[in-house]
């Protein structure tokens, strides 16, 4: 009787750690209610917890940094033989998508660095981004509308063969499926939503009041438990947040981020001109930067930045004033071509004759004529957005959720594959210590070697983005100046191409 | 006060325990530890002393000192945060060592297979989960009772660590520890001698060290290993140890450690090798302030590991 008695009341006091960790807001029933319907799941649980799954690690969002994740674990021998939950309710990853050939491309790309290129080949995925379509460009023009300088950037001025790949995210996305798919790594894909999350802190009071209450599954009281949208559970040592920008992990773990919104959208769309494009190009206009990335065969992707009003207008006018919006965007409008002034400037940096870049000797090209739009015009708003902290007991955050920034240089997604690099490798140390996965020292580790670079890339790009909003005549000339300098100054034109690759953390030489 | 009513708690809940798991055989264990050794045909190799001899002031002050702070061995945050910020610097020498020793796979997730490990002074059980996750079956030993029960609780959590086996001292200092050492040799749940002893940061609060490590050899297999962590007795060791860790970034509590028990390598190997344990390999921790994290290396003034082994012809 009185141990009826004290598991009651172990329940009521287990039960009321898990609202309190709901307590941030998102549960919209009132308290008592959630009591109610947890302790119906904990009666049930009693009898059945043998069923409950337990799993080493649960992946949150299976998008293409968790999907990274689980794949650059089931390449290594110290993870693979962990046991992985892959929460996501996208169609994508019930494999019923798959991808033919003669689809048009999709607005959704992404630019892979080299870094990221090595860590895919590394994990066995990049042959089968190879198989679909995918652009690798050598060359890359930046300039903006005042025509005041230019720089272009080579691969050979780093003994590269290429800056980058471009490649749409469904792309690489069934490619980290596929590889994933491959091994035999102990993957369990749940096609659900997370509803909440329950983490035991670890004061050892908890743990022997949950102890006396539930005596068969003692042994998951060191476990996150995650309710699903269908009403099951699942338990995990630690639980990935790699679901985006409004990412539920971080709401529940109870995260602050810091951020605010830009005032500007996003277009992205696909376009076809008449011959092949090997470059990337990116022109400053006043309201923001529009980009034209090769995707493969005659196509490229546009990412045009502008304000919301402009955006909305532009997304609904017709396809032929969008399209000479473009070219004017690219070509003539807002501005002069910057002169290619190879004779002048020469003499200012002969100094330098020894060690000149390929790419200085280039001069300034056009960008190739847009004759066609190949898909709808997407518009996304865009912002800022750091979590201040990534990792706390169980929980860790990578890729948006962590941070998102603004699609300026590309970079957005290659701090998420390399927050999924970093992790996967903090975890294979962990287990190769003997160290329980979800321990918070090993998590901070991770945060330890990921938050420095990312904030100091977004820092850069912040700094880029404002500078670049500011039309002010001496402004405009320090613009200029740093566009010569970029691209008549060899040691800093190499060193911005390796930090943009990913090939050094820091911008060092800055 | 604090410490009645953990004690309490601990007490009440005990007894709502499911006695299905490990609490019933190692009560047995507790039973047997209390009474010294009779242990007749160890008598060659043990120097059974008085179990009431001694000057128990100092150790009882050793143990008081650990026993006011274990309730927060796992609090990683807590005042044991320099020992988890330590350990897998420890774990990373124990697990290459012990590896090369034993011929095992480096690239395996649980090396330490079939490997029986005692750590002694196990504390909160920091080190002894890792190594019985990395597949080693472990058996931790304490004076302090407070700290195995802390143990018992936290590896039950995990289905991988509650193969641990704890017992306790209780007679309560470490001069009992020969006996209590040789009693369990003959008690039924270790059934072969080990094959690797423990002893991490234990052997500066211990009042005879050289009976102590004596102990370990008799019960460490021929050809097993002996791995001791403990604190260099050099001015520097005193300046980061003690005046650093205790007094001014206040890491440890004052008095945790004297520095006169403190033992330099060169004593610690002859103890050893008296005891028929031959020192192979010694390594220093170095501390990085800027990381704030723990590294190996050679520098052996201020904290180091050596790993020894039992030659293999010794009884």
């Amino acid at each position: 009787m009185n141990r009826l008695v004290k598991k009651s009341v172990s329940n009521f006091f287990a039960l009321k750690i898990p609202s309190k960790s709901l307590c941030t807001g998102v549960v919209k029933v009132p308290g008592s209610n959630v009591a109610e319907i947890l302790n119906e799941n904990e009666k049930k649980e009693n009898t059945t917890s043998n069923s409950i799954q337990q799993y080493d690690i649960a992946i949150v969002g299976g998008g293409m940094v968790g999907m990274a994740l689980a794949s650059f674990l089931a390449s290594m021998p110290m993870t693979k033989q962990l046991s992985v939950a892959i929460i996501d309710s996208s169609p994508a990853l019930s494999g019923s998508l798959s991808i033919k050939k003669e689809d048009p491309p999709d607005p959704r790309v992404s630019t892979v660095t080299p870094a990221t290129i090595s860590f895919m080949k590394d994990a066995g995925a990049w042959k089968y981004v190879e198989q679909n379509r995918h652009a690798y460009f050598d060359k890359m023009q930046v300039w903006d509308y005042t025509g005041l300088g230019y720089a272009r950037y080579n691969a050979r001025d780093v003994n590269k063969d290429f800056l980058g790949c471009v490649a749409e995210n469904k792309v690489l996305h069934s490619a980290l499926l596929s590889c994933i798919q491959d091994s035999d790594f102990k993957r369990t894909i749940y096609p659900l939503r997370l509803n909440s999350m329950t983490l035991n802190r670890s004061s050892m009071s908890v743990v022997r009041e949950n102890m006396s209450s539930r005596e068969s599954s003692s042994a998951q009281g060191q476990c996150a438990r995650l309710q699903l949208s269908d009403g099951n559970s699942i338990y995990a040592k630690l639980v990935v947040g790699a679901d985006g920008g409004k990412s539920r992990v971080r709401e529940l773990a109870g995260f602050k981020t810091t951020g605010w919104n830009y005032s500007q959208n996003a277009i992205i769309c696909t376009v076809e001109h008449p011959s092949e494009n090997r470059c990337a190009w990116q022109r400053f206009l006043p309201t923001g930067p529009i980009a034209l990335l090769p995707i493969g065969d005659k196509f490229s992707n546009i990412v045009w930045t502008m304000s919301p009003t402009e955006s909305n207008q532009r997304k609904s006018i017709t396809e032929e004033e969008f399209l000479k919006d473009v070219n004017s965007a690219l070509d003539y409008g807002y501005g002069p071509h910057p002169t290619s002034s190879l004779s002048g400037t020469r003499d200012v940096f002969s100094w330098f004759q020894m060690d000149t870049t390929v790419s200085a000797n280039e001069s300034f090209e056009v960008p190739p004529k847009i004759t066609k739009l190949a898909s709808d015009r997407m518009v996304f708003p865009l912002s800022l957005r750091h979590a201040n902290s990534y990792a706390s007991k169980r929980v860790v955050l990578i890729g948006d959720a962590a941070h998102t920034v603004h699609p300026l240089a590309g970079q957005g997604v290659n701090l998420g594959f390399g927050d999924a690099y970093s992790l996967s490798r903090i975890i294979a140390e962990g287990i190769a210590l003997g160290t329980d996965i979800g321990e918070v020292n090993l998590l901070k580790k991770y945060e330890a070697e990921r938050k420095p670079a990312n904030i100091s890339m977004m820092a850069i790009l912040e700094s880029f983005q404002k500078a670049y909003s500011v039309d002010f005549g001496p402004f405009n000339i320090l613009r200029a100046a740093a566009f010569h300098g970029a691209n008549y100054i060899p040691p800093l034109k190499r060193s911005i191409i390796s930090y943009a690759s990913g090939e050094q953390n820091f911008p060092v030489f800055l | 006060m604090a410490l009645n009513v953990t004690i309490h708690r601990i007490l009440r809940h005990r007894r709502f325990l499911n006695s299905a798991n490990s609490t019933l055989h190692l009560t047995n264990t507790r039973c047997f530890s209390h009474a010294p050794s009779p242990s007749p045909s160890q008598s060659s190799k043990a120097n059974d002393k008085d179990p009431h001899s001694g000057s128990s002031s100092l150790k009882d002050n050793e143990l008081a000192k650990f026993a006011a702070i274990s309730d927060t061995w796992w609090d990683s945050e807590g005042p044991f945060k320099p020992l988890h910020l330590m350990n897998p610097t420890r774990l990373a020498f124990i697990r290459s060592t012990l590896c090369r020793h034993f011929k095992r796979d480096p690239y395996s997730t649980r090396p330490f297979e079939r490997l029986k490990i005692v750590d002694v002074g196990c504390g909160g059980g920091i080190l002894s989960e890792p190594l019985a996750r990395l597949g080693a079956t472990v058996t931790g030993v304490d004076a302090v009772e407070k700290n195995i029960k802390i143990a018992r609780l936290h590896a039950d959590l995990d289905p991988t660590t509650s193969t641990i086996e704890y017992c306790c001292t209780t007679a309560g200092t470490y001069t009992h520890l020969n006996s209590f050492l040789l009693s369990i040799a003959f008690s039924h749940w270790v059934y072969a001698y080990q094959d690797h002893f423990e002893c991490s940061q234990v052997i500066e609060h211990v009042a005879n060290p050289e009976e102590f490590c004596k102990s370990l050899a008799a019960l460490t297999n021929p050809d097993g290993a002996t791995v001791v962590s403990t604190i260099n007795r050099s001015m520097r060791a005193y300046a980061t140890a003690i005046v650093a860790a205790e007094y001014i970034l206040h890491w440890l509590p004052k008095g945790t450690h004297q520095w006169s028990s403190f033992l330099t390598p060169e004593e610690l190997a002859m103890i050893l090798h008296r005891a028929g344990i031959n020192v192979e390999e010694m390594a220093g921790f170095v501390y990085n302030p800027l990381t704030g994290r723990w590294l190996l290396s050679d520098d052996i003034s201020v904290n180091f590991i050596a790993f020894a082994t039992k030659s293999q012809n010794a009884i």
